[in-house]
């Protein structure tokens, strides 16, 4: 199982993402200039502020090469995790739904929150129970979700993750952490999986995420 | 051509920068002031002004979430 996590100009958890999915597979940094993603079973976006998270957060990276193939993979069904600015990243290029606006509060929040696993059977979460809580932290200014169509995503199952009672920490409708597109290969969410992986820090429920990807391509 | 695009967020989304500038100005002494909206500005030289609407909608805004205005500056 080989992971490749794209690094923009500005990305800041690609290390942490690849130390991450190196506790479960292999994984290997991929240039955004680079079109070509070479033999990887599955890719993470991770966070950051790309391009300075200038005009809108996501939206020129959307553009780069890289992300060319990454949607390309995507369609054909391979598993694609956006973390945080991976997440804006996967929405402005239309691979998930919705957007990510400015937090109610207007301030940068940085908290570890519990996030329910709504969805267990995507390509990220079906080593999850539905209705298991993780422990992972946030860090955000922009993360507040948002969908017009939101209650079409809920009738789908495509809400991935919700904030537990009282800890939505950006305003998101529905207390919505993460979402996933309706063949469930895609996911992404705000809080950060890859920096709770390690006892150390904390919590290791972040690893359920990069298992469940591992169990996913040993089931296709 | 020169032009401005100007950019606000979509009617009935919450607009935090927006009300934010409404609870700021009675501190300051003005009173009277509602129904605030903060939005963005993106002016630029084009040589071919068909492409603006597309670019609009590629890049300059975010039609879920944002509208958007172009005119021209001359």
């Amino acid at each position: 199982m080989r992971f490749g996590i794209l690094q923009f100009p500005g990305s800041c958890d690609e290390r942490d993402a690849v130390e991450a999915a190196a506790r479960v597979g292999d994984a290997e940094l991929l240039w955004h200039r680079e079109g070509n993603l070479g033999q990887v079973d599955a890719i993470i976006v991770p966070g950051g502020f790309s391009y300075g998270d200038y005009l809108r957060a996501g939206a020129i990276a959307r553009f780069s090469p890289a992300m060319e193939s990454v949607i390309a993979f995507a369609n054909e069904g391979g598993p694609v995790l956006g973390i945080c600015n991976g997440f804006q990243v996967l929405c402005e290029a239309g691979l998930l739904p919705g957007a990510l606006l400015r937090n109610t509060s207007l301030r940068f929040r940085c908290a570890q929150v519990d996030i329910e696993v709504v969805n267990a059977e995507t390509a990220w979460t079906s080593a999850a129970s539905p209705g298991e809580t993780l422990s992972i932290p946030a860090k955000h200014g922009e993360g507040r979700f948002y969908a017009p169509n939101v209650e079409e995503l809920e009738a789908n199952g495509q809400v991935a993750f919700r904030y537990a009672p009282r800890q939505n920490p950006n305003g998101s409708l529905n207390d919505i952490a993460g979402v996933c597109n309706e063949r469930g290969n895609v996911v992404g969410l705000m809080p950060h999986p890859e920096h709770a992986v390690d006892a150390l820090t904390g919590s290791t429920d972040g690893l359920k995420l990069f298992a469940s990807a591992v169990g996913a391509l040993a089931g296709r | 051509m020169r032009a401005r695009v100007l950019i606000r967020p979509k009617e009935g989304i919450l607009d935090p920068q927006g009300e934010a500038v409404v609870r700021a100005l009675p501190a300051l002494g003005f009173s009277g002031v509602s129904n605030v909206h903060v939005g963005r500005l993106v002016e630029l030289d084009v040589e071919d002004e068909s492409q603006l609407e597309a670019m609009c909608q590629k890049l300059l805004a975010n039609p879920l979430i944002e509208d958007y205005e172009i005119q021209s500056v001359g």
